[in-house]
């Protein structure tokens, strides 16, 4: 019995260690993984680079893919796609100058090899909302942080429970 | 009650958890798709199975599962994996490490994904994570004293294939294992077919958005061994399956089972709950100091 709860509790050990661990503001990515998704863009085939968003006229496509982002691209790719430690600038120009269907298919098929995981598990509709959703940050500035530090204030420390 | 305590305590910590990633899992309990998880993401796991027995006592098996993305193509997994057969007593019935490779860099009609395990378990073991050889109902009626003392070092093998199709999901696994101390190789499979309640998303956050659930069935058993290959003397299974991505990383899943032969069980309650923590990779190198 000691063991089976022994075996229970050491998740709650490992969500106390994570949670002690809150991260901290993303650092800029390697620029080895910045080139390496913008090549990957460039090699979507044709047919893919072609395939036309059918939720471009869907008003809220932007909305619906803002949402996704945050759930599923924010962690590695920054909250406002400005880059993250793991994943490069969206709104680079590579990527707002990129066929949509470029874009799709990079969600689909991922950069497996350079740590991007494909995104086929969401189903089609959601990628082309992502899509647009991505393609709208193009004419938006990158929202500044809601309270910007004073010089004299101290850094903000990451909370920590151990 | 100590499991009771644990489940609660886990509860509980999980609303002061800052992370407001939604996982995107899929329903199954038995069958793998070709997902596999986030590089650097880790996914602790609570599954519980009651099982009804003929001829015997009733039992609650539960496993807990910790699945870490090491790549985008290797994702590694460690189970602890336990059970109660009322009336008689609670036991820890093993470990399992698991590994799951993506061999192909692209998505394809048929994404094939490689899985190797080993297993380290005793014979009163009954989470029935797998359907395999010829086992059956009757391998439960052993008490737990006896059981416990058979020690079962297994090596398993599976060929994960997934396609997607129009928002559907339908993935087969082909089963292969081996019991290391001299016995055959035992095989056996599971189909799945799931697809989400809801295409796209919605422009509202919202929980109970048919988006966030996933419906579906498995169908799993054995095949027989290397020297009676086929579904003779073999248990099967036919399980719908619910899952409930939720905010914060949490995914809850549902699936009554049913037996279709008289080797298998009549029925088998599963659920079980995960909770995907991004980023944990990252945050375990800054606890180490490291600035990656």
């Amino acid at each position: 019995m000691k063991a089976c709860v022994a075996a229970l509790a050491l998740p709650a050990v490992l969500l106390i260690v994570s949670q002690g661990l809150v991260q901290n503001p993303a650092d800029a990515p390697k620029p080895k993984q910045k080139e390496s998704l913008y090549a990957e863009i460039a090699k979507a085939p044709e047919k893919a680079r072609a395939k036309r968003n059918p939720l471009e006229t869907d008003s809220q496509a932007v909305a619906a893919g803002r949402i996704l982002f945050e759930q599923h691209c924010s962690e590695c790719h920054g909250d406002s796609a400005e880059g993250g430690k793991k994943g490069p600038n969206l709104r680079a120009e590579e990527i707002q100058s990129a066929a949509p269907g470029a874009i799709f298919w990079i969600l689909t098929n991922g950069v497996v090899r350079r740590g991007m995981p494909v995104w086929s598990k969401l189903p089609e509709p959601q990628r082309w909302q992502l899509v647009s959703y991505l393609k709208s940050l193009g004419a938006q500035p990158v929202a500044p942080p809601a309270t910007p530090p004073s010089p004299s204030a101290p850094a903000r420390q990451p909370t920590r429970f151990l | 009650m100590p499991l009771v305590r644990t489940a609660l305590f886990l509860a509980l910590l999980a609303l002061f958890l800052p992370l407001s990633s939604r996982a995107q899992e899929s329903p199954y309990i038995v069958t793998y798709d070709h997902y596999l998880e986030e590089p650097g993401n880790l996914e602790i796991e609570y599954f519980s199975t009651f099982g009804t027995q003929r001829a015997g006592n009733n039992f609650h098996a539960f496993w807990t599962e910790f699945e870490y993305g090491v790549t985008a193509w290797w994702t590694t997994e460690l189970y602890l994996a336990g059970q109660t057969t009322f009336h008689d007593s609670t036991i820890l019935t093993g470990v399992r490490w698991e590994n799951r490779i993506r061999p192909l860099k692209r998505e394809h009609f048929i994404n094939p994904v490689l899985y190797v395990e080993f297993e380290n378990k005793n014979g009163a073991d009954k989470i029935l994570k797998e359907g395999e050889g010829h086992d059956s109902e009757a391998d439960f009626l052993t008490p737990n004293a006896q059981a416990r003392r058979e020690h079962i070092h297994e090596v398993e093998l599976k060929l994960i294939l997934s396609s997607n199709v129009k928002g559907w999901n339908f993935s087969e696994n082909i089963l292969a294992a081996k019991n290391l101390s001299n016995s055959p190789w035992e095989f056996g499979y599971a189909i799945g077919a799931s697809r989400p309640l809801a295409l796209k998303a919605s422009a509202k956050r919202c929980t109970a958005c048919p988006q966030n659930f996933a419906a579906g069935m498995e169908l799993y058993g054995g095949l027989g061994d290397r020297y009676h290959f086929g579904v003779r003397d073999t248990a099967h299974y036919l399980a719908p399956v619910l899952a409930w991505n939720l905010p914060y990383g949490w995914t809850l899943r549902v699936s009554p089972g049913f037996g279709l032969n008289d080797n298998s069980h009549r029925f088998l309650m599963r659920w079980g709950i995960a909770r995907e923590i991004s980023g944990f990779g990252s945050m375990l190198a800054k606890l180490f100091g490291s600035t990656q």
